[in-house]
């Protein structure tokens, strides 16, 4: 039952390009979807760990800047006679340098929040977010500053000497961005339900208990945290080849605001909730657009958010699970909140 | 069994164990009691390695456990049952059980003492899907001490067992640790019910300011003046 319903889904986010030709709704639909797997990487912090990390679009944008870099080449003047030239890497080289250098600060991240917990861990976060704004606002030899880097290659798959294909248009990029997602999905599902998982859940439920039973916090605290970031810098790549152009503003504090609405609307610490919140969050301002002023949507969206938290506190994914529970399933419990929200 | 000298432990520039010598022998039940803030969680904590000592040594069956990770003196077979919020309240009962044998990975043994807690505490089988957050409080104590048994541990370290628990659970704590004891695994019990404590124990120590002021049976520290008037109320 649940493997066809599971099936039954991913046959239908394959099938809507088929049937949807609008290509302004395919854009949003892309978009979501990024945004999708960024709240699918900081659920992993977030719902599982219990850390929150409110900085979390640094890993976003430094997988975006750090991607762009490396497909376009650059220079740098290090002395008056020494230029360092760095010439285009491939995009899927570069993609996957954008991911473990997310990750690699994500590591950094992760060392510090075994020091610092709580409120510092996300002041640590915001912190680092904006220092690393500041460098790309900045540091104009590498990164053009506010001039955003321009021309970026999108991805692209080739047969040498056969047949080759640039994802210039919407269609592949709506393909690749799922199946990035289901992939993302997947690895966060099988690690939340793995020994490792245990020990994440197991720390954010009782820290003082889980490390007396032998759960080695710190270690799965960088994990997350290394895991959780490299996600995100994969979203953030993917962003980068998307839409061709990155500037300073992707570390907008406004981001990490929205992913983080995304997992606790969706449903903190449930593989589902960032999947409902990201495509709900994504997709609605869009929709709110085609029938309302600017104004309205903005009143529209912050009281469907407001009513979301007041009613399901939990979020959607634990309230439609206990609701569906309660009225059709035998009450054998467990499968609703055991990886649930607090 | 368990043997520390000269053990010193410090939270930061805070000393709170200061020289504190003591002994516990196998199949013993051995209690610390003593005022808040005398070095009894700490003491604790030292041993199971969640607060590596700063100076002092701890043996355990014959080897140096100061420096060894909290992961390493758990498989020795030392379980720690911390003070405060003892179960996981998101996991269910099995999990929680689960959790209590993190490092094992032998599936036969961890089934056979799975078993083994659920004869003992029937209710908790009953349950073992439901959330352990809507446990009742004695419930959850008995899933906080199966959980702590299902590391088969030879030592099991109890903070405050009867701590926030309703004066008839705390009676049935005590028996249960007892029964534990019976059975063969030493344990080493942190206690502020002094009174109690003193009772079930085959030895104490009366720990003040970090460092071990008095010990003997039960039996006779109950009839110095000096604990009497301080810690059982006159």
């Amino acid at each position: 039952m649940r493997h066809a319903v599971t099936a039954a889904w991913v046959v239908f986010l394959f099938s809507i390009p088929l049937w949807m030709t609008d290509l302004y709704i395919l854009h949003i639909l892309i978009s979501a979807g990024i945004f999708t797997i960024a709240a699918i990487s900081l659920n992993l912090l977030l719902g599982y760990t219990g850390q929150l990390s409110l900085g979390h679009v640094a890993f976003f944008g430094i997988g975006a800047y750090t991607s762009a870099l490396v497909s376009l080449g650059f220079d740098l003047e290090l002395t008056d006679s020494y230029t360092f030239v760095f010439a285009p890497w491939p995009v899927w080289i570069a993609f996957i340098a954008g991911i473990a250098a997310a990750g690699l600060f994500g590591w950094l991240i992760g060392k510090i929040a075994f020091k610092v917990r709580g409120a510092y861990f996300v002041i640590v976060t915001i912190s680092f977010a904006e220092v690393v704004r500041l460098i790309s606002l900045n540091w104009v030899d590498l990164t053009e500053g506010p001039m955003a880097l321009n021309n970026i290659p999108p991805f692209g798959v080739a047969i040498p000497g056969l047949w080759e294909q640039t994802f210039y248009q919407k269609l592949p990029n709506y393909y690749l961005i799922l199946v990035v997602a289901i992939v993302c999905y997947i690895v966060v599902r099988r690690l939340v339900r793995s020994r490792a998982g245990r020990a994440m859940i197991g720390l954010r439920e009782n820290e003082a208990l889980a490390s007396s039973v032998g759960v080695d916090v710190t270690r799965y605290l960088v994990l997350a945290t290394v895991i959780s970031a490299a996600m995100a810098g994969a979203a953030g790549g993917l962003y980068t080849h998307y839409i061709r152009i990155v500037d300073p503003d992707i570390f907008l504090f406004i981001y990490t605001v929205t992913m983080v609405i995304m997992v606790v609307t969706g449903g903190k610490g449930t593989t589902a909730g960032p999947v409902v919140g990201g495509l709900l969050f994504g997709i609605l301002p869009e929709v709110l657009r085609e029938f309302a002023s600017p104004e309205v949507q903005w009143v529209i969206y912050g009281v469907f958010m407001i009513a979301v938290v007041f009613f399901l506190p939990q979020g959607i994914v634990p309230a439609v699970t206990s609701w569906w529970k309660a009225r059709f399933a035998a009450p054998e419990g467990g499968l609703g909140t055991p990886e649930g929200a607090r | 069994m368990l043997e520390i000298t000269g053990l010193e432990c410090r939270y930061g520039k805070v000393s709170a164990v200061r020289g504190l010598s003591m002994v516990v022998n196998q199949g013993e039940l051995v209690t610390l009691i003593g005022a808040n803030g005398a070095g009894k969680s700490t003491t604790l904590k030292a041993i199971s390695g969640l607060l590596p000592p700063a100076a002092g040594r701890i043996v355990f069956d014959g080897q140096d456990i100061s420096d060894a990770s909290a992961q390493r003196i758990l498989s020795l077979g030392i379980a720690h049952c911390p003070e405060g919020r003892r179960i996981f309240p998101y996991m269910s009962v099995q999990e929680n059980l689960d959790m209590g044998c993190y490092l094992r990975r032998d599936a036969d043994g961890i089934e056979a003492d799975r078993r083994r807690v659920f004869e003992r505490f029937p209710i908790l089988e009953g349950r073992r899907r439901q959330t352990a957050g809507t446990l009742s409080g004695g419930e959850q104590q008995m899933l906080a001490i199966g959980r702590a048994l299902m590391s088969r541990p030879k030592l099991v370290l109890f903070d405050e067992p009867s701590l926030g628990l309703a004066p008839n659970l705390v009676e049935t704590t005590f028996e249960i640790i007892a029964e534990i004891r019976a059975e063969g695994v030493t344990v080493l019990m942190v206690e502020q019910n002094a009174y109690a404590a003193l009772e079930i124990c085959d030895r104490a120590y009366l720990l003040e300011s970090g460092a071990v002021a008095l010990q003997g049976t039960g039996a006779e520290l109950k009839d110095i003046p000096h604990v009497r008037e301080a810690y059982l109320g006159g």
